[in-house]
């Protein structure tokens, strides 16, 4: 048996340990990713801010810093864990979700590092932009169980501060004043900065591929198998 | 191989028994806190979450220090225990040097602790299985690199022509660690976004599993149950075959962690194809491993050390028959996505390699104390709670992925599916009470063996003073 390469330091090192390796790496990563990255991308920050953040920002600066806040918040808090973002062309994922998902939509770099995810404990956000308004995005990351009794999602209230809301009334309905005749307001949760960019981030989470006609996943000659 | 370390051989220079039983007692505290992390994350499925609205609680970061300290703490100490143990032994040179190893211990730890915190306070990097916060990432890298050298030292030094197949997979597992290492957490954090990062990204998923735990653990059931035994390993061809195949297939099957992704098709199906191929690989060494068991069956209702071993070669057949069927396109259409995949990662990183390095706890830990287990009853519980309650997991979570993969497809409302899955979180949470028991038993049996070690009489025995 002795002297057999395969057996030996040098043949498990430098044939088992380093080329194998690598060789997976060229073919199954590096191969891929050029290919990919011919594709020219579809999707990225919108040159206007969408209709529905309007009111919550004051220019596409304030806007764009915000995507980026949202994203990293989105990580931090594992977001990415219990949503995915990307529609399978398979399992009704289409009619359910919307227009299956492509890869020139991801080459921007709010999906840097990407966020797939491999799990579903909630629905996926990949297309979630004006599915919901910004008000029920707050109540839900508030106390999602407010909104949908069943969720099994965390709430966030470090995302809110307490503030003012409306004025609060009294038994008679009149509106309450204190000692020195000032209207008391009922104490509620109003989103912070940080809650706004997670809305403006979850609004924008296919923003660009829901305006798209073409859902085929056609690229240098590979076709996706058909739609069941 | 010796398998005993006698009086002569504790003081001796060839293994350093110290820093194997410092990386035990860390792994052993990991493991609780990994077990506490994952059933406290299990009561947010239930609406019990114990810490609403506490941020640095939030079971969402819960969940990150579940996984990171499965995967780099427990896993990661309970291997390197064993590699202070195989490696000197396999090569009869000690490695580079022990004031290096027990740095290494302090610095790697450190590392994990920090992870913790990190992730805690909402500082994690968004890269699956790789959630050490990016600042941490150099230093991880760079101390896996050191922990490489010092323990190729003796590989190098022996000058050994042929190798014993454990040590095989020990040279080929140190150099791919790194690699992989540097690889997943920098590439698809820094260079490539979307799809790009998700290919490499799944290659990262699936090799620290495949090319540093895999190998790891195959190298160290290939050591012990011979060793345990006391009897020849079956086949030497086969182990040839097993240790090829691993090298060739299993770089290979990153894709299929994104399968019907926006991945380029062919990839997909090039890493279903190598997935599959990974059977060769689990074939000869499961049936080496039982085929060596079998020349003598009957040692198997004593000794403790080989029942983990035989329920983790068990497990490590089912899931890999398991890991077939569910890369198959026609089953990922039902169950990616769902808790089918949960059920599959507990029953091979908590049925597989952790039955393994247990095993090899039972096994070395009383030599080096040179005093028995102090309870056989504790032991025995130890293992029925923890055999019972994997597999119950594991049957309720793939029964759970099967339910909310049709109920997707049928296009009900997402939130039924959330409704559906509430029995089988209930009994996930139980099975996760009884593993958590289990090794509640395991640190009483641990602590009352330990301060006996540390009596008069063991000490005597031991013939060393006590200094320890």
């Amino acid at each position: 048996m002795n002297g057999k390469v395969i057996e030996k330091f040098s043949g498990i090192f430098l044939i088992a340990g380093l080329f194998l390796f690598v060789i997976a790496v060229i073919t199954l990563a590096i191969v891929p990713v050029m290919m990919i990255d011919k594709i020219q991308p579809t999707a990225g920050i919108p040159q206007e801010i969408p209709d529905v953040m309007k009111a919550e920002f004051d220019s596409h600066e304030a806007y764009q810093a915000a995507l980026f806040r949202g994203r990293d918040i989105y990580i931090a808090e594992g977001c990415w864990h219990c949503h995915s973002q990307y529609v399978r062309p398979t399992g009704n994922e289409n009619l359910r979700y919307g227009p299956v998902s492509t890869p020139a939509e991801y080459q921007n770099n709010l999906h840097l590092p990407q966020l797939f995810g491999t799990r579903r404990v909630g629905p996926d956000l990949s297309r979630e932009a004006g599915k919901k308004s910004n008000d029920w995005h707050y109540a839900h990351l508030y106390k999602p169980t407010s909104v949908v009794p069943q969720s099994v999602m965390p709430e966030y209230p470090w995302l809110f501060t307490t503030g003012n809301g409306a004025p609060l009334l009294g038994e008679d309905g009149e509106v309450v004043e204190d000692e020195q005749g000032n209207t008391v307001f009922e104490q509620i949760p109003i989103p912070t900065d940080d809650a706004k960019a997670v809305v403006a981030y979850l609004q924008w989470l296919g923003y660009e591929a829901q305006n798209r006609q073409e859902t085929q996943h056609d690229f240098d000659g590979v076709i996706m198998p058909p739609v069941e | 191989m010796k398998e005993h370390p006698s009086k002569s051989e504790t003081g001796s220079s060839l293994v350093d028994y110290e820093i194997i039983k410092w990386h035990f007692y860390i792994a052993i505290g990991y493991f609780f806190l990994a077990i506490l992390a994952g059933l406290t994350y299990s009561l947010q499925f239930l609406q019990k979450y114990p810490f609403p609205g506490v941020s640095f609680l939030s079971p969402g970061r819960v969940r990150m220090v579940h996984t990171q300290s499965v995967a780099y703490a427990w896993l990661a100490n309970g291997i390197f225990a064993t590699l202070y143990y195989m490696i000197p032994k396999l090569t009869g040179f000690p490695v580079l040097s022990r004031k290096f190893s027990r740095v290494l211990f302090v610095v790697y730890n450190a590392l994990v602790v920090a992870t913790v915190v990190m992730i805690l306070a909402g500082l994690a990097q968004g890269l699956e299985w790789a959630e050490t916060p990016q600042i941490l990432d150099p230093f991880v890298a760079v101390a896996v690199v050191l922990l490489v050298i010092n323990l190729m030292a003796p590989v190098i030094k022996s000058r050994a022509q042929t190798m014993y197949v454990s040590l095989w997979y020990i040279v080929a597992g140190l150099i791919w660690t790194p690699l992989v290492y540097v690889m997943g957490n920098f590439l698809p954090q820094y260079v490539f976004p979307g799809t790009s990062g998700a290919t490499i990204s799944s290659m990262y998923i699936h090799d620290l599993v495949g090319l540093f735990v895999t190998p790891m653990g195959i190298a160290m059931a290939y050591y012990i149950v011979p060793v345990a035994m006391k009897r020849p390993l079956y086949s030497h061809a086969l182990s040839i075959i097993g240790f090829w195949g691993l090298a060739f297939f299993y770089p290979m099957n990153s894709a299929h962690h994104y399968l019907f992704s926006p991945i380029p098709m062919w990839t997909q199906y090039a890493s279903i194809v190598a997935s599959i191929g990974v059977h060769v690989v689990v074939y000869t060494v499961v049936f080496n491993i039982l085929a060596t068991m079998a020349s003598d069956w009957k040692q198997l209702v004593n000794n403790l050390p080989l029942r983990w071993i035989l329920f983790g070669t068990i497990a490590y057949l089912l899931t890999c028959i398991q890991c077939a069927v569910q890369v198959t396109l026609s089953a990922q259409t039902i169950i990616h996505f769902t808790d089918w995949v949960v059920g599959h990662a507990h029953f091979v990183l908590l049925g597989v390699f952790s039955f393994w390095i247990t095993g090899w706890m039972y096994y070395l830990l009383p030599r080096i104390w040179g005093v028995p287990w102090y309870s056989n009853t504790l032991a025995r519980w130890h293992f029925w709670l923890l055999a019972i309650g994997v597999s119950i997991m594991q049957i309720d979570l793939l029964a759970a992925g099967v339910v909310q993969g049709l109920m997707w497809k049928s296009l009900s409302p997402f939130i039924d599916s959330v409704a559906a899955s509430m029995p089988f979180w209930w009994t996930r949470t139980l099975s996760g009470i009884a593993i958590l028991v289990g090794e509640g038993c395991f640190l009483t049996n641990f602590y009352l063996t330990w301060q006996e070690s540390r009596g008069p009489r063991a000490q005597a025995a031991m013939g060393v003073e006590a200094t320890a």
